[in-house]
């Protein structure tokens, strides 16, 4: 598409073009600019549903990922009030589910922790939830940790999208949504996932993991750990 | 394996066959399977994974959304007690506990013989003569603890539901108070005589010129919706009425449905000629299971009348039909985006908007969603005229409201009036006394004090959906918040972290005041949640989801502060109840078996 056909938006002041068709997110990213996301990789299509990227557009407050710029529409992210809505939403995932990072194998290279770093989240803040969530270590290659799953569906929609497998869906309503696998067992073996699949690789937190390489990289010498979410728009995440 | 498969397929083929084994009424499929084995099992979801072409796991994410639908034995009967605040008003929560003492069963769960399991559920439309509970999706009203006896000694003898005494099924529709609506003589065929005579593009100006806004609370304009609709470029157009009538304290489509049907058809055909729609769906909410028999009938009656099917009225190429598709169970699915996704036999998450329906609904077609009520409201403009209609109730509110009306007074039921109607008005005709609030508009509507009964029902000032529930000087309000709060807990559908969490936090934070452990601390944390819910939620059940609350602290605050026992925060965990498993498992409640409290001992 030609300059031409570019038209432009204010990100926190910033002129931001964009292409017919993109949204507000996907406009910021390639022009370099950071908003905290969990829900939303660059290669699938938006879905909206953990809110984390609510921008404020034009004063009304809506999700970037799936909203579409219009010409000199005056976008806000990096403000206080988006900021501590942010760091609530992400409270709200941490006490939802069961996240120990100092014992997860995927600290410093986990969208959730990392995120939650940028936001200085510095507390859980609301009463945990404790969910009962058994993992599934049924798969000779890899390991189900439920407790940790945000409910972003990206393994859903890269099993369904790419793989063409439908390994993954959400089942359940409400607090009680929760990941299930396509096998009549509920075990991840008994499906035809293999570590070839893109839904292999796209779980922004630490439910999808690769057997026996957890500690390869050590902590500390992780993506998140040199490279701070949001220093960089999205850096590829290092390791197996 | 094979000969598993096949026990299944004996009444799962009949149903693949009537559904045309098509994989977007996998709901419908899911639903009329459960009616043969009470769950669906496990083996039924290969054989219809593999004749709807459709990965198991979609059919078990599917299953899984709707409370109705079941993936594990729930027993021969499935008893679900309508939790709605006018049912606990008229005590369904002691008629459960009875019931489960006599039947021996723990409520949630399946009877150690398998025959039955006891539960609540989302209010079932029945507010004007509950308590009421569903028996295998059958409304069962006017429960009392003869009935529930009753009910008791019919499942000990396991005579089957539909040998149970018809006198338990009966359902009133109880209209209190007709106006143009309610009391019109409207004869099937009328409107669409009118149609046949002037066209499609005078009955869309008639509406138009009526100022008819959509009935189901949000008020958008009818005339426009249809015309927006009808320019939408779509293979095909769709016509959807809205009947899952979830709002807590709601019921007139119920009675709509069962007395005025044909008000509704006719309303929808006159609409699928003016978008030049070929089919349109009826959803109705599981809930009302039990008309489905009855609206099958009036949908025949009217094929055979030539008011529906090929060559309508014998105008050459005026097609429509009408399919009827059951809700099971989920709130969520009144929302009209959800609801389309429902129809389409996925999970009921609303969608991302825009595109709108009107532009992008059934199967990404052009799509006009309409509440019942507004309908039957067309049909009667198409006969009596736009200005007719216009001339009736507020400038900014045209036309008559049904409203539902429960809780505390002498005559609920239905009560049509033209709009601007006070609430005053309201109550004296309902028989209410020493009126202490009036919760319009359900859970997600707004809460009424005493010194607010002049206000008025229209858009322009108490817009409603249709609820009117009446608390008198003797309710704790509080108690009304923490149900609603409960309500939009369970109804969540899950999809945005703002309102999947949120109104679970919610519920544990008014639960928490409930058992005592409240402070100031916690009213400012609710209100933290409520800016949250508004501002990021994806759909208007999590903007609303902390109204009441907040209603009832602006306007009912003593009776939060009754519980506030603590001026600083307090944790919700409390040592002692946390040894109440204990004691139930070791049978003891003596005072060794309880922890002092530190604020008892000194």
């Amino acid at each position: 598409m030609s300059p031409d056909n570019k038209s432009t938006f204010t990100l926190d002041g910033k002129t931001v073009s964009y292409t017919e068709g993109q949204t507000i997110i996907q406009a910021a990213m390639a022009a370099g600019e950071y908003i905290p996301h969990l829900c939303f990789n660059p290669e699938f299509k938006p879905h909206g549903s953990c809110k984390l990227c609510t921008v404020k557009a034009n004063g009304r407050q809506t999700a970037s990922c799936t909203q579409q710029p219009q010409p000199g529409m005056v976008v806000e992210s990096d403000t206080k009030e988006l900021n501590d809505e942010r760091r609530a939403l992400l409270q709200m995932l941490f006490v939802e589910g069961n996240h120990f990072c100092p014992s997860c194998e995927k600290s410093g290279n986990c969208q959730l922790q990392a995120t939650a770093y940028q936001l200085n989240m510095m507390s859980p803040h609301f009463d945990q939830f404790f969910p009962d969530r058994p993992v599934d270590a049924s798969h000779s290659e890899y390991l189900l940790d439920f407790n940790r799953c945000i409910l972003c569906s990206l393994c859903v929609r890269a099993s369904r999208d790419v793989d063409g497998k439908n390994v993954f869906a959400l089942s359940g309503r409400g607090i009680k949504s929760h990941l299930i696998v396509n096998a009549k067992s509920g075990n991840l073996a008994d499906t035809d996932f293999t570590g070839e699949d893109k839904a292999a690789h796209v779980c922004p937190v630490g439910v999808i993991l690769k057997k026996r390489v957890g500690f390869v990289i050590p902590i500390g010498k992780r993506t998140f750990d040199e490279h701070p979410i949001g220093a960089t728009p999205h850096p590829t995440v290092k390791g197996a | 394996m094979i000969t598993q498969v096949n026990t299944h397929s004996e009444y799962l083929d009949p149903i693949l066959l009537h559904r045309r084994h098509n994989a977007n009424d996998l709901l419908q499929v899911l639903r009329e399977a459960q009616e043969h084995y009470g769950y669906i099992h496990s083996d039924a979801i290969d054989y219809l994974s593999e004749k709807l072409n459709l990965p198991r796991s979609k059919i078990e994410g599917v299953a899984g959304f709707y409370s109705f639908l079941y993936l594990q034995p729930r027993g021969e009967y499935r008893v679900l007690f309508s939790d709605n605040i006018t049912d606990r008003m008229l005590g369904n929560m002691d008629l459960m506990a009875s019931m489960c003492a006599q039947l021996w069963v723990e409520s949630g769960k399946l009877s150690e013989d398998g025959l039955l399991s006891i539960n609540t559920t989302s209010c079932t439309g029945m507010c004007d003569q509950g308590p009421a509970m569903l028996v295998n999706n059958i409304a069962i009203n006017r429960l009392s603890n003869e009935r529930v006896s009753a009910i008791c000694e019919l499942i000990r003898e396991r005579v089957p539901v539909s040998a149970w005494p018809a006198e338990f099924f009966a359902i009133e529709d109880n209209v209190r108070r007709k106006d143009i609506l309610l009391g019109s003589s409207f004869k099937s065929g009328s409107a669409l005589a009118v149609l046949q005579q002037r066209g499609a593009d005078e009955i869309l100006n008639e509406v138009k010129v009526s100022k008819l806004r959509g009935r189901g609370g949000a008020g958008f304009s009818t005339g426009s919706k249809w015309d927006f609709c009808r320019v939408a470029p779509g293979e095909q157009h769709y016509v959807v009425c809205n009947a899952d009538e979830g709002e807590p304290g709601t019921f007139k489509d119920r009675v709509l449905l069962n007395s005025y049907a044909d008000m509704v058809f006719e309303g929808m055909t006159l609409c699928a000629r003016v978008i030049g729609a070929k089919k349109g769906f009826l959803y109705l909410r599981g809930e009302y299971r039990y008309l489905l028999d009855h609206l099958q009938a009036v949908l025949q009656r009217r094929r055979q009348q030539a008011l529906l099917g090929k060559n309508i009225l014998g105008i050459a190429d005026f097609d429509f039909d009408i399919e009827i598709h059951l809700g099971a169970g989920a709130y969520i699915c009144g929302e009209e985006s959800a609801l389309i996704e429902s129809l389409e036999g996925k999970r009921g998450t609303p969608r991302n908007r825009p595109p709108f329906p009107v532009t992008s609904g059934y199967l990404n077609q052009p799509t006009v969603v309409n509440n019942v009520e507004t309908f039957a409201a067309t049909s009667l403009i198409g006969l009596n005229g736009g200005s007719w209609y216009a001339g009736i109730g507020t400038e900014t509110s045209s036309g008559s409201k049904i409203l539902s009306v429960s809780g505390d007074c002498d005559r609920p039921g239905l009560y049509e009036y033209p709009f601007g109607v006070t609430v005053a008005q309201v109550l004296a005709d309902c028989g209410a006394r020493d009126t202490q609030a009036v919760q319009v508009s359900g859970p997600s509507g707004v809460c009424i004090a005493a010194n607010e009964f002049t206000r008025r029902i229209a858009f322009e000032d108490i817009p409603t959906a249709g609820a009117f529930m009446v608390f008198d000087q003797n309710r704790d309000m509080f108690e009304v918040a923490r149900n609603f709060v409960h309500f939009f807990a369970h109804e969540s559908c899950g999809f945005c972290t703002p309102c999947r969490v949120g109104t679970s936090l919610l519920s544990n934070m008014m639960d928490k005041l409930a058992q005592g452990f409240g402070s100031p601390y916690d009213f400012a944390e609710i209100e933290k949640l409520n800016v949250l819910l508004q501002s990021t939620s994806h759909c208007g059940l999590g903007h609303s989801a902390c109204n009441s609350v907040l209603d009832t602290i602006a306007k009912f605050r003593p009776a939060y502060e009754k519980r506030l026992a603590h001026k600083d925060f307090v944790p919700a965990f409390d040592l002692d109840s946390a040894l109440s498993q204990a004691r139930q498992m070791t049978g003891r409640d003596d005072k060794g078996a309880h922890l002092e409290r530190e604020d008892e001992s000194r």
